[in-house]
């Protein structure tokens, strides 16, 4: 009789487990929420304007004004209409991003080990102020000292390049002007990012288990030995994930690059040659005098690369949550 | 440097005095033990059985010898006047209260003691009739020399099994031929070849918590040292593991020198050959008594050893 009716009993369900939040914890999580929201919103506004003024051009020029190299204002005498295309710009922003990464996170991981495992304890606090301090110079200051400062010498290092690499085709230079080329801007946003990177890397660095660190010293292990066998794999995400915010940044740049770059509308591969690209200095350059239409074909590039570093940043936020979980 | 030739004034010191009778009275002694029947279960008795087991250490090759170490963290003086001799082929436990230095006096066998920026310490650590300590003397070649198994196992997450028991040859630039037969000896000895012969491309962090510790003895025995340093290795192991790892201990104390901090009396007796008690009363920690295991837990010379033993306080 009792086995009957425990064998009618339905299987549990799952209570649901609910709690009552005492009112300030209400306010509280409506003024937290607010904040988070205001960004959230303002992002989805700052794109939807882009997109909203852009959107014609776009229209107009189909997938040409991603892959197009011009950018000519319509001429009515000979009936040419205008045609805009952020392809040139956007190809030579990728060169200097990457180009930015390839001098800068070497620099930014190597101060970030030496501030980590190398430098005597006096000196760590003022050199960690001062790569800080690095990130807060104003970007005018960048391209004003990258004009005046690093060109002359970059300039001669273009040139060795040039004279023992030119067989490589980027090396390579059609016409001998070395000036305001995708290397030296390259080199001006290298050390722009290189403040991010280096303070991301640190972090990670610095987070490296210790009894991990302990355990490659008690097997005879020799600092450099230590630190490729330990610190670089635990904190390899950590870099990446800095060095793509970094490059997040550098595409992002516009008047450091604006002042040491020559912004020719062609793609080239010759990052020595003193023609390059950047869609943030092109929307600078063009804005001033920029009729409606023009304007909402820089509206559009904006739009593009608004995606671009928004794409980077995901990438990079991915990677570092990753490497957070592990 | 001047330690080992002060006259030991202090009762307490009569504990390094005691060492170097007792080394010479230890073959009688052994002698004496074998002819013991083991009847019941206590400390002493586990501590006589073991001595049974082992053979008689060669008393004249000192492998490695601590002479008059003090330590301090910043002003805090924690290690006061530790002399104690240890011999290849025998294995050394070092047992007292928490706080009373073991893990700092072990440490400072193989340099690690330094890595704590306020550590600082003097006297004489002797290995092979030199001083660690000596100016010019290359500390990753005396950390080769004698290995370390830590408290937590802590494999390399980043390094397969077989990449994890070399990596000792990696990390120290040495260069090997017959790696596969160094990887399997070395799993061998630690007594984890069985367990994981088959998945030696799998990553350390995959195995249990016994394993991994096994594994990290495996990884120190690859690059053959002549004193292996336990600092309580089997205190966040279960029962089983810790089994295992102490057959291991016994395996291995044939062919070198092992120092085992524990908490662990009972382990202390089953493995050792000879104890160190340390005890720190308020002040810096000091070595209250050493001997043969089974003097120490059978006739102590202190009563503060005794009661530490029995189980009285501590």
């Amino acid at each position: 009789m009792s086995s009957d009716l425990l064998e009618q009993k339905s299987p549990p369900v799952p209570r649901v487990i609910t709690t009552k939040p005492r009112f300030t914890d209400k306010v509280f999580r409506a003024v937290v929420t607010s904040g988070g929201m205001v960004s959230l919103v303002l992002l989805g506004l700052i794109g939807f304007f882009l997109i909203y003024n852009g959107f014609e051009a776009i229209q107009n020029a189909g997938l040409s004004f991603l892959t197009g190299f011009d950018w000519a204002d319509a001429i009515p005498e000979i009936d040419q209409p205008a045609m805009y295309g952020v392809g040139a710009m956007l190809f030579g922003t990728i060169v200097t991003g990457i180009l930015a990464m390839l001098f800068g996170v070497p620099i930014a991981v190597g101060t970030a080990l030496f501030l980590s495992y190398y430098a005597p304890e006096w000196l760590k606090k003022p050199m960690v102020v001062v790569v800080d301090v690095m990130a807060a110079i104003p970007s005018i200051v960048y391209g004003l000292w990258g004009f005046f400062v690093l060109m002359p010498h970059a300039e001669y290092w273009a040139k060795l390049i040039h004279k023992y690499l030119s067989f490589i085709p980027i090396f390579d230079m059609p016409a001998p002007v070395f000036t305001r080329s995708p290397f030296i801007a390259g080199l001006v946003l290298a050390i722009m990012i290189m403040p991010i990177i280096t303070a991301i890397s640190r972090e990670v660095f610095a987070q490296t288990p210790p009894e991990r660190i302990q355990a490659a010293y008690a097997l005879g292990a020799t600092k450099w030995s230590m630190i490729k066998a330990v610190v670089f794999p635990y904190g390899r995400g950590g870099v990446v994930g800095g060095a793509m915010l970094g490059l997040g940044r550098a595409l992002g740049e516009t008047v450091a690059v604006y002042t040491v770059l020559n912004l020719v509308y062609d793609i080239r591969i010759e990052i020595l040659l003193s023609s390059g690209g950047n869609v943030a200095s092109m929307i600078v350059n063009k804005f001033g005098e920029a009729d409606f239409v023009e304007l909402q074909a820089l509206m559009a590039a904006g739009f593009v690369l608004f995606i671009v570093t928004l794409i980077v940043n995901f990438i990079a936020n991915f990677i570092i949550n990753k490497t957070a979980r592990e | 440097m001047s330690h080992q030739d002060n006259p030991n004034s202090t009762n307490d010191r009569e504990a390094n005095m005691d060492q170097k009778t007792q080394n010479q009275a230890r073959d009688t002694q052994r002698r004496d033990a074998t002819r013991r029947p083991v009847s019941s279960h206590s400390l002493a008795d586990v501590a006589n059985s073991r001595l049974s087991s082992v053979g008689v250490p060669s008393g004249s090759s000192t492998g490695l010898e601590a002479r008059g170490i003090h330590a301090w963290f910043g002003s805090k003086h924690v290690l006061e006047d530790i002399s104690l001799d240890f011999f290849t082929g025998t294995v050394t436990a070092l047992i007292g209260p928490s706080g009373c230095g073991k893990s700092t006096f072990i440490r400072i066998l193989n340099r690690m003691h330094e890595f704590i920026p306020t550590a600082a310490l003097a006297g004489q650590v002797i290995l092979d009739g030199k001083d660690v300590y000596d100016a010019g003397v290359d500390v990753t070649k005396i950390r080769l020399k004698v290995g370390m198994v830590f408290q937590k196992p802590n494999p390399f997450p980043s390094m397969t099994i077989r990449e994890n028991v070399l990596s000792g040859l990696k990390l120290a630039q040495i260069k090997i031929e017959n790696a596969d037969e160094l990887l399997e000896s070395c799993l061998r000895r630690a007594g984890l070849w069985d367990e994981v012969k088959d998945r030696l491309n799998e990553y350390g962090g995959a195995l249990s918590g016994g394993q991994q510790q096994r594994l990290c003895i495996a990884r120190s025995l690859a690059v053959n040292p002549q004193v292996l340093l336990m600092d309580e290795p089997c205190s966040a192991l279960d029962p089983g593991s810790t089994l295992r790892i102490e057959e291991t201990i016994r395996k291995l104390s044939a062919s070198m020198s092992i120092v085992i901090v524990t908490h662990n009396m009972q382990q202390a007796a089953r493995v050792s050959d000879f104890t160190g008690f340390f005890l720190a009363d308020g002040g810096p920690g000091r070595l209250i008594e050493s001997g043969a295991t089974n003097d120490i837990f059978t006739n102590p010379k202190q009563q503060r050893t005794e009661d530490y033993v029995s189980g009285r306080f501590g």
